[in-house]
């Protein structure tokens, strides 16, 4: 049996637009857009989507790092947002995040010994006496050496940093980890040796992470379930085989046909979408998609289309379009 | 474009509002009774309050306040207290004497101190940008006064090439600018130099490289517009300290400007001239800077019309 | 058949030179690219990608100097050239695009007078001649109602219209060769998609040569003819696309396939290239890979491979396939059950 350990209800991130004479505001940039899911304890969830759909927002509204305009955040139970400063601050033990650039999030002045102890000692997780010891254990957990206990940051490369941050994380035992673009500012030889570790880890201490990346090779590698953001809704959320072999959406297809694939010889249909993303400020009516959508029709300019499972998905695999059934059918298709 | 100034000078009007009521609070924030200076120390108490009467000193301050604004509002400042002329009929030449040398100055400011910041920044640590930036840090480290005085040893005593005070002819000019322009020159050579080099290494100047143009195309086509935003903020901000360094100036030159009118006017109490005097110099650097913004934005499209 | 060469570099170095210390960014690149076709530049960050495209154009800032080798431009050294040769085929017969379509474009300038000035410079077009075909390039890059567009600054349009008018740009003096500094790895994966196509499209349309260069091998696979696999400043392979995919020899280039994570096909463990990316600065004596690596012996660490021509056209600097290997003589890097 599942247990759920995080359950976000309608979660809305709204940022105000300022303009005009007075500085009033007179329009929300609509980053995050009512969106519903959950995250079962040990699993992976990644959130996938270009930039400006969302994805980074939800990680940081669940943090609370920005307040949510509306909607609800339980962690195995508890509504987050109920919670005042101090309870939210004893709360982050539990939920650690580690960012694209670990350099901005590690203090300069302070070497990896301290940065560790410093975060223990924040959450009261061990006592002092043994901080050292746990901090030496951590370095050697996340690959790194123990001499290496005594350097600052700007002594480490890239990838050696983002185990730093890793460690950093792990120091207060959490429960859940958020990692947000992560592994994206690494070299592949890096990253590699960065997602295997994360892997490791996870297996290790039964950790859950909310993976938030744009490179579906790295999703696809890391994860057990997956949602694909569009302009802040979600439009299609499944496990891991059936988004990648049997997605539903229009943009999911679209997104992993537009991926270059490594390999010389394998020839594949690509769905090349026209335009842009439409600005989230005033995003289109009805499905956001529809203006690049290769098969909208009149219902899509008009009707917000609702997350749906149908008998040829898998338990479990929803997508929020109006013509799944034509689109799986073949009635509908990409005239090239 | 129409918008944006149209909407820049109504924001005036509250910027305006506040500088009056500064400059109207300076008389009543002052010691002593304006009425007793004017009638003197053996004055009686009746002359006082009779010219308390006469200049509306008996009223509530706000009434005198509205007075004061609906006056200023028509160029009205009364009369002078110490001359008993109109006090516009005192001051608009002296003005317009100021404003000579305030602008000569800033021309000064502008052409020596933005050429001598681009050959800075287009031969980078060369022996040409070492000087540049020496006499520029000379320049600014130097008071203006001092700089003023040691220019009249040096060119008026010493040299006899020009007089060493008075206004009007070209030669009286040169010295009261230079000493006036020098650091306004340095602040802007520095800005230039150093926002010329931030741009030189922007992607675009690659981009303009790679597209063949020539090098001089490149710095003054490419760069040096992009550099200027900065550097026309800087010299917004330099008029303002311009034309306080204006009355050390004209003290220094015996030029008879409004910078010496108000000192003169301070020392004796005269307050309608004092008011007026720096309501004027308020409104012309207000005014001022509305021109800076408005050629930021002429210069960086990236500011949004609205 | 012998295919005509555009472009051969032998040996390119190009050194910065912080006080007395050189840095020798690119260390013995060669590579040649055939009339028409496309090559690939892929490498990690430091691997000295950038610079070598740079070089091509002498380009590269002002501390830092081509020191040895030669570019050959259809026969014609460009190393040797005075500056005013060198500006009349930028823009001109070879023609870049950069990774951050964001900042590559003045932003106090409309798009239309940016793209006009190649126009002007190269082709002497006056304006009315030269807003034709501004027009008629930015329709070319498929760039809806050119006419409105071309009076529009850089900070109204988005990132792939703007690496759009970077390609318009480029294009406007029909150059012989496009270098393409990662114009994709700023873009959103659908833009990289219309870009990528795009750039195919008016290679096919024009018969432009073009060298892509990138650390996506994904785009590689997609784009490119030929590739030169690029590490600590040095060409380690050089092979046509199909085989390098297939039968890559470098063991750094092997290490790179089994990093990379791919979305079509599940892979159980990524097989990660153990080690740092060596810096610049404090490069290693004998074989830049040899500290990551698994089959380095004494020989790769204490001298230097040189780039080997093999028969079938490929190069490889890589002591095993030399007959100086004092390793294992069975060896073979594509070992699947090879563990990290």
């Amino acid at each position: 049996m599942k247990k759920e350990l995080l359950k976000v209800n309608n979660l809305k991130q709204y940022f105000p637009v300022k303009g005009g004479f007075l500085g009033r505001t007179v329009n929300h940039v609509k980053a995050v857009d009512d969106i519903t899911f959950e995250i079962y304890e040990g699993e992976t969830l990644s959130v996938v989507g270009e930039s400006g759909c969302g994805k980074s927002t939800t990680g940081r509204a669940i943090l609370r790092l920005e307040e949510p305009t509306d909607g609800e955040i339980h962690f195995e139970g508890e509504d987050l947002l109920a919670l005042n400063k101090r309870e939210m601050r004893e709360k982050r033990k539990d939920l650690q995040v580690i960012f694209q650039d670990p350099y901005a999030s590690l203090n300069p002045r302070q070497t990896v010994g301290q940065i560790l102890m410093e975060a223990m000692q924040i959450q009261k997780v061990v006592p002092r006496s043994e901080q050292r010891k746990r901090a030496i254990e951590l370095i050697e957990t996340v690959g790194l050496n123990k001499e290496q206990i005594d350097r600052y940051p700007h002594e480490f490369s890239g990838g050696q940093r983002q185990r730093v941050g890793i460690a950093r994380a792990l120091s207060v035992d959490p429960k859940l980890i958020i990692a947000d673009e992560a592994v994206s500012a690494l070299d592949v030889s890096i990253q590699a040796q960065v997602l295997n570790l994360l892997r490791r880890l996870q297996r290790e201490f039964n950790l859950t992470y909310l993976f938030i990346a744009h490179d579906l090779g790295v999703v696809r590698h890391i994860s057990d379930r997956i949602i694909v953001m569009y302009l802040g809704k979600i439009v299609e959320i499944a496990d891991k085989k059936s988004l990648f072999e049997n997605p539903q959406h229009p943009y999911t297809k679209a997104l992993l046909s537009a991926i270059p694939i490594p390999d010389p010889e394998k020839k594949k249909e690509r769905i090349v979408l026209k335009g842009d993303v439409p600005s989230p400020i005033d995003p289109p009516q009805g499905c956001r998609f529809h203006t690049r959508c290769p098969f909208a029709t009149e219902i899509c300019r008009t009707k917000v289309p609702e997350l749906r499972n149908l008998d040829h998905m898998k338990e479990g695999h929803r997508a929020a379009c109006h013509h799944i059934e034509k689109i799986h059918s073949g009635e509908m298709a990409v005239q090239s | 474009m129409v918008k944006f100034i149209v909407r820049r000078l109504l924001q005036l009007i509250p910027v305006l509002l506040g500088v009056t009521i500064i400059v109207f609070s300076l008389m009543h924030l002052t010691p002593g009774n304006p009425a007793q200076i004017i009638a003197g120390e053996s004055a009686t108490p009746e002359t006082v309050a009779q010219i308390e009467k006469r200049l509306g000193l008996d009223e509530p301050i706000p009434v005198q306040f509205f007075h004061f604004v609906k006056d200023a509002a028509t160029f009205d400042f009364g009369n002078s207290w110490r001359t008993s002329l109109p006090v516009s009929t005192e001051l608009w030449p002296k003005f317009w004497v100021t404003l000579e040398l305030a602008i000569y100055s800033m021309i000064f400011s502008i052409v020596f101190g933005m050429a001598a910041g681009i050959i800075s920044a287009v031969r980078q640590y060369s022996w040409a940008d070492v000087s540049v930036m020496l006499i520029a840090l000379f320049g600014l480290s130097m008071p203006n006064f001092w700089l003023g005085l040691m220019l009249m040893q040096w060119f008026s005593i010493n040299l006899g090439w020009f007089p060493p005070t008075g206004w009007g002819s070209a030669s009286q000019i040169l010295l009261p600018v230079i000493t006036l322009g020098t650091s306004g020159a340095a602040v802007i050579a520095r800005m230039t130099r150093s926002s010329m080099l931030d741009v030189i290494s922007q992607d675009y100047i690659r981009t303009a490289r790679a597209k063949g143009l020539k090098e001089r195309v490149i710095t003054y086509r490419h760069a040096l517009k992009n550099a200027l935003i900065p550097v026309v903020t800087v010299i917004g901000l330099q008029f303002g300290g311009l034309l306080a360094g204006a009355v050390l100036t004209e003290s220094v030159f015996s030029i008879n400007g409004m910078g010496k009118l108000i000192v003169d006017r301070i020392l004796a109490r005269d307050f309608p001239v004092v008011q007026a005097g720096i309501l004027v110099i308020a409104v012309v650097f207000v005014f001022i800077n509305l021109l800076v913004d408005i050629s930021y934005k002429f210069l960086n499209k990236r500011i949004d019309m609205d | 058949m012998k295919e005509e060469i555009i472009l051969e570099v032998s040996d390119l170095r190009t050194s910065f030179f912080d006080e007395d210390f050189e840095i020798k960014a690119v260390d013995g690149v060669s590579f040649e690219l055939p009339k028409g076709k496309t090559l690939g530049i892929v490498g990690e960050s430091g691997s000295g990608k950038s610079i070598t495209a740079l070089s091509i154009l002498r380009l590269i800032a002002k501390n830092g100097k081509v020191v040895g080798g030669e570019i050959l431009f259809n026969g014609k050294d460009l190393t040797k050239l005075s500056e005013r040769e060198i500006r009349d085929i930028r823009g001109n017969d070879i023609s870049m695009i950069f990774q951050e379509p964001m900042t590559s474009l003045n932003p106090v300038y409309t798009i239309g007078k940016q793209i006009y000035e190649a126009l002007k410079v190269h082709q002497g077009m006056d304006k009315k001649e030269g807003d034709k075909r501004v027009v008629e390039l930015l329709e070319l890059v498929g760039i809806p109602s050119p006419k409105q567009r071309m009076k529009q600054y850089p900070h109204e349009l988005s990132g792939g219209m703007r690496q759009r008018v970077m390609i318009a740009m480029a294009l406007a003096c029909n150059p012989k060769l496009l270098i393409a500094d990662e114009p994709t790895t700023a873009l959103d994966v659908t833009i990289q998609a219309q870009i990528l196509d795009l750039i195919n499209d008016l290679q096919e349309e024009l018969g432009m040569s073009v060298i892509m260069i990138t650390h996506d091998l994904g785009v590689v696979a997609e784009t490119c003819d030929y590739v030169a696999v690029m590490y600590g400043g040095q060409v380690v392979e050089y092979q046509e696309v199909k085989e390098l995919f297939k039968n890559p020899k470098h063991p750094y280039t092997v290490g790179l396939l089994n990093s990379m994570p791919r979305h079509d096909v599940d892979v159980d463990e990524l097989e990660p290239i153990k080690g740092n990316v060596p810096s610049v600065r404090n490069m290693p004596k004998g074989c830049r890979f040899a500290p990551r690596c698994p089959f380095a012996t004494e020989l790769c660490v204490t001298e230097l491979p040189e780039l080997d021509r093999k028969e079938d056209g490929s190069e490889v600097r890589c002591w095993i396939y030399s007959d100086r290997w004092d390793g294992d003589p069975e060896v073979s890097v594509r070992n699947e059950e090879r563990t990290t």
